[in-house]
C-alpha cells in the first residue's frame, strides 16, 4: 500500500488535463507579456527604482501561483460531482494522504507557473543574484500553503458550477487588497497585512526591498494555513453525501 | 454460522425541502460470511441509504453496523470492503489500466491488475482513456475498481443499471465467480429476476423497513404473482375468476385483467375456454404492488414509493 503511487497518478492526471494545465499556466503568462512586454525598457517603475519587467514578474508570480493553487479546487468539486470522492472514501486511503496528493497536484501547477514566469522575466531582461531567486521562490512556496488548503476547502464545499466564480473572485479580490497590481495604502494596507496573500506578494518583493517577512509575516501565513486546513478537514468529513 | 455483517435497529432520517424524510426506519439484518444477499425493493425503499450506512458513508441516527466485528470505517480502512455505488462516474485522464493500478495501490492485498482486467472483460479497453469508454465499459471498470482490493465483502448498489442484456449476463457471471470464492456479496436491485437468479437470499425493503427476508425461492413465491391481460369482450368476469390458477378477475372496457396464483395453468385454461381472447399479455406483478400488499398498503407519509418496478430489458 503506498500513497506514492496514488499521488503519482494524480499528478499525471493534472498534467494530462491540457485545458486545466494550460489555462492555469497561460493566463499569468499572457498577462505578464501584455503588461511588461511593451514596457521592457522602463528601468525605474513608479519611482521604486525597480525595472517594470521585474516588478510585474514578481506580481504575476504571486498572482499566477495563487490562481493555480486555488483553481485546483475545481478539480476536487468535479470529482465530488462524479461520485469519485465517495469511491475513494471506501478505500483504505487515509485522509492525510488524500490531502497531501491534492496539495502536491496544486503545487505542481503553481511551481510550473512560477518557473515559466521566471523564464518570461529573464526573456525581458530580468536578472537577479541566485540567492535572491532562491529566497523569493522558497518564501513563495511557503506562502502558498494556505491557498492549497483553501482549494481543498472550496472543492468540498462548492459545486462545479459555483466554484469557478467564487475561486476567481476570491483570488482577484485578494490580489487587489494585497497590493499585487499597485501598492496598497491606508486602510487597504492595514487589512492586507492580516491576509496570507499580502505575504505572498511580499515574498516576491523580499528580494526587491531587501527585508524578510518578519514575525508578523510568518505568523499570518502559519495561522491561515492552520485555520484553512482545519476547515478543509471539517468540510471533507461532513461531505459524505451523494452530490 | 458467524454473522459477518450485522445491522441492528438502523434508523436514518434526512432533511429535505419537503421536511424530514425517514429513509430507513428500523432495520435488523445479519449476514453470514459467504452469503450472497439481494437487497430488493422499489426506488425510495431505503436500499441506498442502508448501503451508505454499511460502508460508513452515512452515520445512522440510531442503531449500529458492524462489518467483520468492526465499525464500517475500520473495515474499509483494513481493505476488507469493496463497493460499486449507484451513479458513480470515473475520473478522467487515466487509461483503464492506470486507473485500476492506482486503486490497487491503495489496498494492502490487491488483486493482480492484469488478471482483474481480463476477469472484468476489459482487455481490449485497457489502454483507453476512461472518458472515452461506453456506458457498459465504464460499469465494468467500476466493477473492477470494487474488486481490486480483493475484498471479503462486496457491496453493489444497482450494478446493472446501464448495461445491455449481454453486459448483464457477463456481469452476473463474474459476480457469481467472485462469490464462489467464499466472499460475501450484497447487491441492491429492483429486479426480482436478478435477485432470483443471483442471490441465495433476498431481503425485501419497502418504506425504509424490511418486509420479508428469506431464501429467494420463497420470496419469489410470495411476490412473484403474474397478471394476464387480454382483450375479451362479452365474457362474465365471475366466469374468468373461476378459471384454475386465477385469483381475481377484473374488467376494464373490452379488456380483462386476471391476477394469477399460477399463471401457467391460468393461460392454458383461458385460451382453451375462450379462444376469442386476443392481445394476450402476461406480466410479472410489479414489486411495488407486491410490497404494498406485504406492508398492508400503508402509505406512510414521508417515505413515498416512487418509480415503477419493472423487468430488465
Amino acid at each position: 500500500m503506498s500513497a506514492v503511487t496514488y499521488t503519482r497518478y494524480e499528478l499525471l492526471r493534472a498534467f494530462r488535463n491540457r485545458r486545466y494545465f494550460f489555462f492555469s499556466l497561460g493566463i499569468p503568462l499572457v498577462l505578464y507579456f501584455v503588461i511588461a512586454g511593451p514596457n521592457r525598457n522602463v528601468h525605474d517603475f513608479d519611482g521604486t527604482g525597480i525595472s517594470l519587467p521585474l516588478y510585474y514578474m514578481v506580481s504575476l508570480a504571486s498572482f499566477g501561483t495563487m490562481f493555480a493553487m486555488v483553481s485546483s479546487g475545481g478539480r476536487i468539486a468535479a470529482e465530488r460531482q462524479a461520485g469519485w470522492t465517495r469511491q475513494l472514501r471506501i478505500t483504505p486511503l487515509p485522509v492525510r494522504a488524500y490531502f497531501r496528493a491534492k496539495m502536491l497536484t496544486s503545487y505542481m501547477t503553481a511551481v510550473t507557473s512560477l518557473v515559466l514566469l521566471y523564464i518570461a522575466g529573464a526573456s525581458l531582461g530580468v536578472s537577479l543574484p541566485a540567492r535572491d531567486w532562491l529566497e523569493m521562490s522558497g518564501l513563495i512556496v511557503v506562502a502558498l500553503l494556505p491557498f492549497g488548503a483553501l482549494a481543498i476547502l472550496l472543492g468540498h464545499l462548492m459545486t462545479v458550477e459555483s466554484i469557478g466564480p467564487i475561486a476567481g473572485g476570491t483570488v482577484s479580490l485578494l490580489a487587489i487588497v494585497s497590493g499585487t497590481w499597485f501598492p496598497a495604502t491606508g486602510f487597504l494596507h492595514t487589512v492586507g497585512q492580516w491576509l496570507p496573500s499580502y505575504w505572498l506578494v511580499q515574498a516576491g518583493r523580499v528580494t526587491l526591498e531587501g527585508h524578510g517577512w518578519g514575525t508578523q509575516g510568518w505568523a499570518v501565513v502559519i495561522a491561515w494555513t492552520a485555520l484553512l486546513a482545519a476547515l478543509a478537514a471539517l468540510a471533507y468529513r461532513r461531505d459524505t453525501g451523494r452530490v | 454460522m458467524s454473522s459477518e455483517l450485522q445491522l441492528k435497529g438502523l434508523v436514518k432520517t434526512y432533511q429535505s425541502a419537503q421536511g424530514p424524510v425517514q429513509a430507513v426506519r428500523g432495520i435488523d439484518v445479519s449476514i453470514a460470511a459467504g452469503e450472497t444477499v439481494a437487497l430488493l425493493g422499489p426506488n425510495g425503499a431505503g436500499k441506498s441509504t442502508t448501503i451508505d450506512m454499511m460502508l460508513g458513508l452515512t452515520r445512522p441516527d440510531s442503531g449500529s453496523v458492524t462489518v467483520f466485528g468492526r465499525s464500517p470505517r475500520d473495515a474499509v480502512a483494513g481493505g476488507l470492503v469493496g463497493a460499486m455505488m449507484q451513479s458513480g462516474e470515473l475520473i478522467r485522464d487515466l487509461s483503464v489500466r492506470e486507473l485500476v493500478a492506482m486503486m490497487a495501490s491503495l489496498y494492502p492485498r490487491p488483486m493482480d491488475v492484469e488478471e482483474l482486467i481480463s476477469l472484468a472483460g476489459l482487455t481490449e479497453a485497457a489502454g483507453q482513456r476512461t472518458q472515452k469508454l461506453s456506458g457498459g465499459q465504464s460499469q465494468r471498470v467500476r466493477f473492477a475498481v470494487a474488486l481490486v482490493g480483493d475484498p471479503e465483502l462486496l457491496v453493489l448498489d444497482e450494478p446493472t443499471v446501464s448495461m445491455d442484456v449481454e453486459g448483464r449476463r457477463e456481469f452476473w457471471a463474474a459476480m457469481r465467480a467472485y462469490a464462489d470464492r467464499g466472499k460475501t456479496v450484497i447487491f441492491a436491485t429492483h429486479y426480482l429476476e436478478e435477485a432470483d437468479a443471483n442471490a441465495d437470499r433476498a431481503v425485501l425493503m419497502a418504506h425504509g423497513r424490511i418486509v420479508a427476508d428469506g431464501p429467494t425461492t420463497e420470496i419469489k413465491a410470495q411476490v412473484g404473482t403474474k397478471t394476464i391481460r387480454a382483450t375479451l369482450p362479452e365474457v362474465d368476469v365471475a366466469e374468468l375468476a373461476a378459471l384454475p390458477g386465477v385469483a381475481t378477475a377484473e374488467r376494464r372496457g373490452e379488456s380483462v385483467i386476471l391476477r394469477c396464483s399460477d399463471s401457467d395453468r391460468a393461460i392454458r385454461a383461458l385460451l382453451e375456454r375462450h379462444p376469442a381472447a386476443r392481445d394476450v399479455e402476461i406480466t410479472g406483478a410489479g414489486l411495488e404492488e407486491a410490497f404494498l400488499e406485504l406492508t398492508g398498503g400503508d402509505g406512510d407519509a414521508g417515505a413515498h414509493v416512487s418509480g415503477r418496478v419493472s423487468s430488465p430489458p
